[in-house]
């Protein structure tokens, strides 16, 4: 009854105090749009002008010209070599990487410092930036993005790989410890079946987006379909570009229903 | 009878071995032979030019010396190039947000019919297909270089993934309130706002979040290719042989990555 003064007379769906949050975040939204919007350094009239150039621009790819269509399908086979090796060889360096950033795995706390500095480098660069690194020590080339790929995979591997070590059953280590097993027979025997299932999880996904990658890695001098995207695009054969940018959608729909398939076969 | 099985127990092995991963030996060893052969023959394709690779780690050594240490001599430089890219992350946020809205209901199996559904997924096929630093080449040659380049690319960006994880949301609704709306006889318009948009609202918050998170990241990247940002600075140093600015804005570049990760991360927390 003493509380009864304290009850508000209508409905409201937020507190005055709910009310106060939302409206300073909505304050706050407002005024990092309209910073933005105010000082970018645009033209305005360009930004109306715009979609009449993407038209005028889609306006000159078409038709497609496909009389260099056997070499960008050979390219793209270049491209998709230059994905998978790199996955291969990155599958392969995580997985020593994964158990010692791993919490319950690490041998101790030097290398688990160690493991999550190696995954924390690696995931921050992005693949172009490794890219530009390693074209400027091996030389433009396939061997730049194999590397450059390689060097961004094992830190997004390495991670999914490490959580999922995190978060096995420790019953089988256990019981394999128990009986007397070896290190190795341990992670062989107990560590390993229990993370199989993610590590194929990962592998699948990291090609499937390493093969998105490795279609760019071409523009900056590393290698693959971007090459052949660049020049044509440098020398404005647009009806090219256009060939080269359906044979790109192609490759990685078709990755995609590949990777769907193998995960549904295998998981 | 049990006579026979006691006289022959060399039929059962004394010692387990692990089942194999597939259980059919000729597809077990047939597909370990596949991918030997592909991967060999992939390594023998490639056009290696081992001489320059290895004069390469010299030219690595010469990188590394000239990149240490990192020098912030020009940081004004780095900051405008920093404040660039959350301009170019914001807008782009915000455009790809709203235009993923429509796109994402075209794209939802349950409230489009099926030709503008078709239409809804090829959209967002498209744009998830395309590496943003493509769309930034094109962009760049179509609209001039700068950051009005990297806001289109990171508004394709954006729509490739908030729709497409919007479009899944909206397919798991609760359909009960859509009904509710209808039985009342509430026009389209009226059951979006009300029955639909509470539903995919926290989620729709928390993926432009993210995406501010995601677009910051990919900013750094498409500049490289002329379309503002950071990215642009990095590139102009790496062309001019500037390593240790080059290598003091990879470092900037890292701690702002991580940072924002913390903090998007920490909101989505608060919010999911």
């Amino acid at each position: 009854m003493v509380s009864m003064d304290t009850t508000p007379e209508v409905w409201a769906r937020y507190t005055p105090r709910e009310r106060l949050q939302r409206f300073a975040v909505f304050l706050v939204t407002m005024v990092a749009i309209v910073w933005a919007l105010t000082s970018i350094d645009v033209i305005w009239p360009w930004v109306f002008d715009a979609p009449q150039q993407m038209v005028d621009l889609f306006g000159r790819m078409v038709p497609p010209d496909v009389s260099n269509l056997p070499s960008i399908l050979w390219i793209l086979l270049e491209t998709v070599n230059i994905a998978t090796i790199a996955t291969a060889v990155a599958v392969f360096v995580s997985l020593p990487v994964a158990y010692i950033a791993a919490q319950n795995t690490t041998p101790n706390a030097a290398t688990l410092w160690l493991g999550r500095f190696i995954l924390v480098s690696s995931r921050s660069v992005n693949t172009i930036i490794w890219a530009l690194l390693f074209v400027a020590i091996f030389g433009p080339g396939i061997v730049a993005g194999i590397v450059a790929i390689m060097f961004r995979s094992i830190g997004f591997i390495g991670k999914l790989l490490g959580e999922a070590i995190e978060e096995i059953d420790r019953r089988p280590v256990e019981a394999l410890e128990a009986t007397g097993a070896s290190r190795f027979k341990v992670i062989v025997y107990a560590i390993v079946p229990q993370v199989m299932p993610t590590f194929w999880a990962v592998a699948i996904l990291r090609w499937d987006i390493n093969l998105r990658e490795s279609t760019v890695l071409g523009l900056v001098g590393a290698g693959g379909i971007g090459i052949i995207l660049q020049g044509a695009i440098d020398t404005f054969n647009w009806p090219e570009a256009a060939t080269v940018l359906l044979s790109i959608l192609s490759l990685v729909v078709l990755g995609e229903v590949v990777s769907a398939w193998l995960r549904k076969r295998i998981i | 009878m049990s006579a026979a099985t006691d006289s022959s127990p060399q039929k059962w092995p004394d010692s387990w071995r692990r089942p194999p991963l597939i259980a059919n030996p000729i597809l077990r060893y047939g597909l370990i032979t596949a991918v030997t052969t592909y991967l060999v023959w992939a390594c023998f394709m490639l056009p290696v030019d081992w001489q320059r690779v290895s004069q390469g780690f010299a030219r690595a050594a010469r990188i590394f010396n000239g990149a240490f240490p990192p020098s912030f001599v020009r940081s004004g430089l780095l900051i405008d190039g920093f404040l660039e890219s959350l301009k170019i992350a914001i807008l782009a946020t915000v455009g790809g947000v709203l235009l993923s809205i429509p796109i994402a209901f075209m794209a939802a199996k349950n409230l489009s019919p099926k030709p503008i559904y078709f239409l809804g997924r090829a959209l967002i096929i498209i744009a998830r297909s395309f590496h943003p630093v493509i769309v930034a080449i094109i962009f760049v040659k179509a609209v001039g270089f700068g950051p009005l380049a990297g806001v289109l690319t990171l508004i394709v960006y954006s729509v490739g993934f908030v729709a497409k994880m919007l479009a899944e949301k909206i397919e798991e609704i609760d359909w009960g309130q859509v009904e509710a709306m209808r039985s009342v006889g509430a026009g389209y318009v009226s059951t979006l706002i009300y029955s639909v948009f509470p539903q995919i609202m926290p989620r729709q918050i928390g993926l432009s979040i993210y995406q501010l998170d995601s677009n910051l990241r990919a900013s750094a990247v498409v500049g490289i290719v002329g379309a503002g940002g950071i990215g642009s600075t990095l590139a102009n140093a790496f062309g001019r042989y500037d390593y240790d600015f080059a290598l003091a804005i990879t470092i900037v570049i890292v701690a702002v990555i991580l940072l924002s990760e913390a903090v998007s991360g920490q909101i989505r927390k608060r919010i999911w």
